[in-house]
């Protein structure tokens, strides 16, 4: 017979190995934010190009690990988040001093220090890549929580990083992985009060609990995007953008498309167009069936999270043409009990008919009345009046136009910051409104001066108070009586307890369950 | 009868309620449950009265009446509520900290369940430990035999090299200390062993640390079973062992058919940055103690590591070496948590981070002090202060003691100082160590000028 030890009140398994982590970035975080500006380069860099690198590889693994997207599209994202953010910031210092000479103010850039990052497994590796590029370029550590889903490859995405950083300089426990993430031990990292800052991307009850945490805490909510083509749009222009928008990653980003808004007097001429770009048009019998199959009950089914539309339409038994990209399902109305005008992760688009811009617009508020505040939407318009009347009665912080939400509002494909973490705001209940970017990872100490005109500021040019650092970080403990380059034995395996691993699998099982009710991009 | 009214005090306090405990705090402030005492000089009076006059005396002499209450983390507390960072560590004992909450959990738990064990039987901790410890010792290491302390472990280390190599003598260095039981004691200093007629020269010659010359004629006739080795020196103040002299010594151990018996009591469980610090010399031991940190310093426990070609009595006569306490089970659950905390590459990487911090600390604090606070000996967080007296540790301990940091001079040199942060001990608290240590040292040198001033 098994015997098994009586329970003591104790920390959950994987919780005190997760607090040393913390007290490991806490060591390096105090390391890195002493470092330059060059050396801070050249660690991003080289993160950057080691991400890139490996952009393919690991959009397959998240493809096989997670069961959902597209490969190709993946690897898009992957480069946007590694040299593309690279590239973007390469040019942008969050680190040295700078003086603003008439207000005499001089600004001293100072890293958060330690960051605890939620990622999804809709956008695994991206949203990995995005915040560790993000906390490398702000010199704070970061402790990456992956999604269980997508816990395989996010962990090597972040170590990829990882090695690639520490062999251009950065401090070793700059860049750390929860193995094995739990609702218990995400919780007890959350609350911990060595952590400086949350940045979490993922459900909404998992954001929500960043905010309760006591630490400061960037939370993003979902998105549920209103698209709305108006009479003035290029019509195909805007079904091309439409449809490549929505089948990308077979619509798991929060930015991706959900309710087609379109003005009656160009309806029918634009069902053609988004049927020319790869859209099935869904009989009323059909949106009944794709209905039930994808919110039975009411409720959306998670097994559907970025499956493609050929799958689904093969499901329902509707025959579609094999090029068939996204499915649109006709409504009547934005209602809450029309299960449709919800967050739907899989390119099937709702589409209402409205009488003119104005009632459009009206739809467009339904739609994020179910949810989606503070999170984004589109328009196709030529005309800046409507555009401007849409944009302000939304409560939403960015309105793309002429172009698809999915990289539109993500800031590939516009000038918005480049980014897997859409800030909602103040609308969605998060303490940033814009997509996330360094300037959010860093505080700013600020030496200010008597502002009597009498009294001056001295020379602060060229007074910079960081430095490269000398050698390996920290520096290998070889006996003060030894010279030269140290003998680094193999160090021994860590211990592992044969006996948790049976707690562990309970823990697994509880939070995939859990995280089956609230999963999303 | 006056030393009951305490504890019946508590008892009734359960029965009766407040009004009763209110009292019973007026009559024994340190309450300790099955114990009490009303204040700190009747635990000092007692202790010289029922326990050792000639320790108690010493502390209150050096200016270190401390007596230990609270204790979590690296804070102990003297019973007056003075903190203090401990840095002592009682040799490495609590490396991990005061009452580390795990191993306390571990062993709570435990304690549903397991006794101390029947130690003659096969036994669940026990095995699960062994394997534990082989798994990340140094290569070459295959069986575990238990003590209760680092000096019977010593005792089995030396017993197992004889029968190995059916030969008596054991060479140690002068001043090594291998701990106090019949055979250990003989290895060390002769303070320890002509007080209790134990001196024993003939089998336990002696050689001078860092001398291969003396290492090699000591060995050279092949009487020798095993040369006992403590990767640094701890009571001796770590004397840093010269590059090369380790390896040289197993080498020549190699060459005259004797083993090499690291002692890892003091310097393994990641103190020096990995987890045993004889793996930084490159040498792989044919036996090895641990001891103090294994414990978790909760429940004693020690071990010896031996390789298979040591280790022929276990097969031959297991019940060879008998010891009630010796692997108790509770013993073993807390050394299975403490090796897996120490054993953690988040622990190795703060070891590292720690190393840096504090030397360069010190080497700041040395720069302002440079005829007084002459070398450090550091490697990890194995680390010796050196001073510019022949008491100069015993100095600067009591200034430390007056400024909230306990650390004690090595015994068998007191011009160094043991310092031995823990190994989890945080940035900011290694922060408030580093201030504490500046004053102190500055603090000493003034009282020790003065005193030699007048002259
Ligand atoms: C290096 C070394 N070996 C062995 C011992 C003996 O250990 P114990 O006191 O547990 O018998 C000690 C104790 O100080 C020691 O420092």
């Amino acid at each position: 017979m098994s015997q098994t030890l009586v329970e003591m009140p104790m920390e959950p398994a994987g919780v005190p190995r997760g607090r040393a982590m913390v007290e490991r970035a806490t060591w390096a975080s105090r390391a890195f934010a002493t470092y330059d500006i060059d050396s801070v380069r050249r660690i991003a860099h080289a993160a950057a190009i080691a991400g890139e690198n490996h952009a393919r590889e690991f959009a397959e693994l998240a493809v096989q690990e997670t069961g959902y997207g597209v490969v190709e599209h993946k690897v898009l994202k992957n480069v946007a988040c590694s040299v593309g953010i690279w590239n973007t910031y390469e040019s942008h210092d969050y680190v040295t001093p700078t003086i603003v000479e008439g207000d005499k103010i001089v600004e001293v850039p100072r890293a958060a220090g330690v960051i605890f990052a939620l990622t999804p497994s809709t956008n695994p590796v991206a949203t990995v890549y995005c915040k560790i590029m993000l906390a490398l370029l702000t010199r704070n550590a970061i402790i990456i929580s992956p999604h269980p889903f997508a816990k395989g490859v996010c962990a090597r995405a972040a170590y990829v990083m990882r090695d690639a950083a520490v062999a251009a300089g950065a401090p070793d426990g700059v860049i750390q992985v929860v193995e094995q993430p739990s609702i218990p031990l995400i919780n007890a990292l959350m609350t911990d009060e060595r952590v400086d800052v949350i940045v979490a991307t993922g459900g909404s009850p998992m954001v929500r609990s960043a905010y309760r945490s006591g630490n400061p805490a960037i939370g993003v909510g979902p998105g549920n995007v209103p698209v709305l083509v108006e009479k003035s749009a290029d019509l195909p222009a805007a079904a091309q953008s439409i449809v490549a928008s929505k089948s990308f990653d077979n619509s798991i980003l929060c930015t991706s498309e959900s309710v087609l808004i379109v003005e009656s007097a160009i309806a029918s001429g634009f069902t053609v167009a988004l049927a020319k770009a790869g859209a099935f048009l869904l009989s009323p019998e059909q949106v009944d069936v794709v209905r039930d199959l994808i919110f039975p009950m009411g409720h959306f089914d998670t097994a559907w999270v970025g499956k493609s539309a050929l799958e689904i339409a093969a499901a329902c038994d509707i025959k579609v043409p094999k090029g068939t990209l996204i499915l649109v399902a006709p409504i009547d109305l934005v209602v809450p009990e029309e299960p449709l005008a919800q967050e739907k992760l899989c390119p099937l688009l709702a589409m209402v008919t409205v009488s003119s811009a104005a009632r459009g617009i009206e739809a467009a508020r339904a739609v994020l009345r179910n949810s989606g505040r503070g999170h984004s939407a589109a328009i196709h318009s030529q005309d800046a009046r409507v555009t401007m009347d849409y944009a302000s009665a939304l409560p939403v912080l960015r309105v793309v136009v002429n172009v698809g939400n999915s990289l539109g509002s993500a800031g590939i494909q516009t000038a918005l910051a480049p980014t897997m973490t859409i800030g909602t705001g103040f609308f969605g209940k998060s303490s940033v409104g814009e997509n996330l970017q360094p300037k959010h990872l860093i505080n700013r100490t600020l030496i200010a001066y008597n502002s009597n005109k009498s009294i001056l500021m001295p020379d602060f040019t060229d007074l910079n108070p960081w430095s490269a650092p000398q050698g390996s970080v920290p520096a290998y403990p070889i006996a003060s009586n030894l010279e030269g380059a140290p003998f680094i034995p193999q160090p021994s395996a860590p211990i592992e307890f044969a006996g948790t691993d049976d707690l562990r699998e309970e823990i697994r099982r509880l939070v995939i369950e859990e995280l089956r009710q609230i999963i999303k991009g | 009868m006056t030393r009951l009214i305490p504890i019946f005090a508590k008892w009734s306090a359960i029965w009766y309620g407040r009004s009763m405990s209110d009292q019973a705090s007026v009559e024994a402030p340190y309450d300790y449950g099955v114990f009490s005492f009303a204040s700190k000089s009747e635990v000092l009076d007692k202790a010289k009265a029922y326990w050792n006059p000639g320790k108690t005396q010493f502390w209150i002499d050096s200016g270190v009446p401390l007596v230990i209450d609270r204790r979590e983390e690296y804070f102990i507390y003297d019973m007056s509520g003075k903190r203090l960072i401990d840095t002592h560590l009682n040799g490495g004992t609590y490396n991990l900290g005061h009452r580390n909450p795990e191993v306390v959990q571990a062993i709570t738990t435990a304690m549903q369940h397991f006794d101390i064990g029947n130690h003659h039987f096969p036994a669940l901790a026990r095995t699960a430990l062994a394997e534990a410890m082989i798994s990340s010792a140094p290569t070459g290491l295959t069986k575990v035999i238990y003590g209760s302390g680092g000096g019977e472990a010593i005792d089995i280390a030396i017993k197992t090299a004889r029968h190995a190599t059916q030969k008596r003598k054991v060479v140690s260095i002068t001043k090594a200390y291998h701990g106090h039981t019949g055979l250990a004691v003989g290895t060390g200093d002769e303070r320890f062993s002509k007080l209790f007629l134990s001196d024993n020269p003939e089998d336990f010659p002696n050689v001078t640390f860092n001398d291969l010359e003396a290492m090699e004629s000591a060995l050279q006739n092949r009487d020798v079973a095993a040369v006992i080795m403590e990767t640094i020196p701890a009571t001796f103040g770590f004397p840093l062992p010269a590059p090369g002299y380790l390896p040289k010594v197993k080498e020549l151990c190699e060459r005259y058919d004797a083993l090499y018996i690291a002692d890892e009591v003091q310097t393994g469980l990641m103190r020096t940055g990995e987890l045993w610090a004889i793996t930084k010399e490159g040498i792989a031991p044919d036996i090895m103690v641990s001891g103090k940190g294994i414990s978790g310093g909760l429940y004693p426990i020690a071990c010896v590591l031996v390789a298979e070609h040591a280790a022929g009595w276990l097969t031959e006569d297991g019940f060879g070496h008998i010891s009630t306490f010796g692997g108790a089970e509770l013993g073993c659950v807390a050394a299975i948590k403490s090796l897996e905390i120490c054993s953690r590459p988040e622990t190795r990487s703060m070891v590292h981070y720690l190393s840096d911090f504090i030397g360069q600390g010190l080497r700041r604090i040395q720069a302002d002090y440079p005829d007084w606070f002459t070398g450090i000996r550091q490697n990890g967080l194995v680390i010796g202060l050196e001073f510019n007296d022949p008491q100069g540790a015993k100095f600067v301990m009591r200034h430390l003691y007056e400024n909230g940091v306990w650390a004690i001079f090595s015994t068998l040199d007191p011009r160094v100082l043991q310092y031995k942060p823990g190994l989890l001990l945080k940035p900011e608290i290694a922060e408030e160590l580093l201030d504490r240590t500046e004053v102190s040292i500055g603090r000493a040198w003034a009282e020790v000028k003065s005193l030699r001033g007048p002259r």
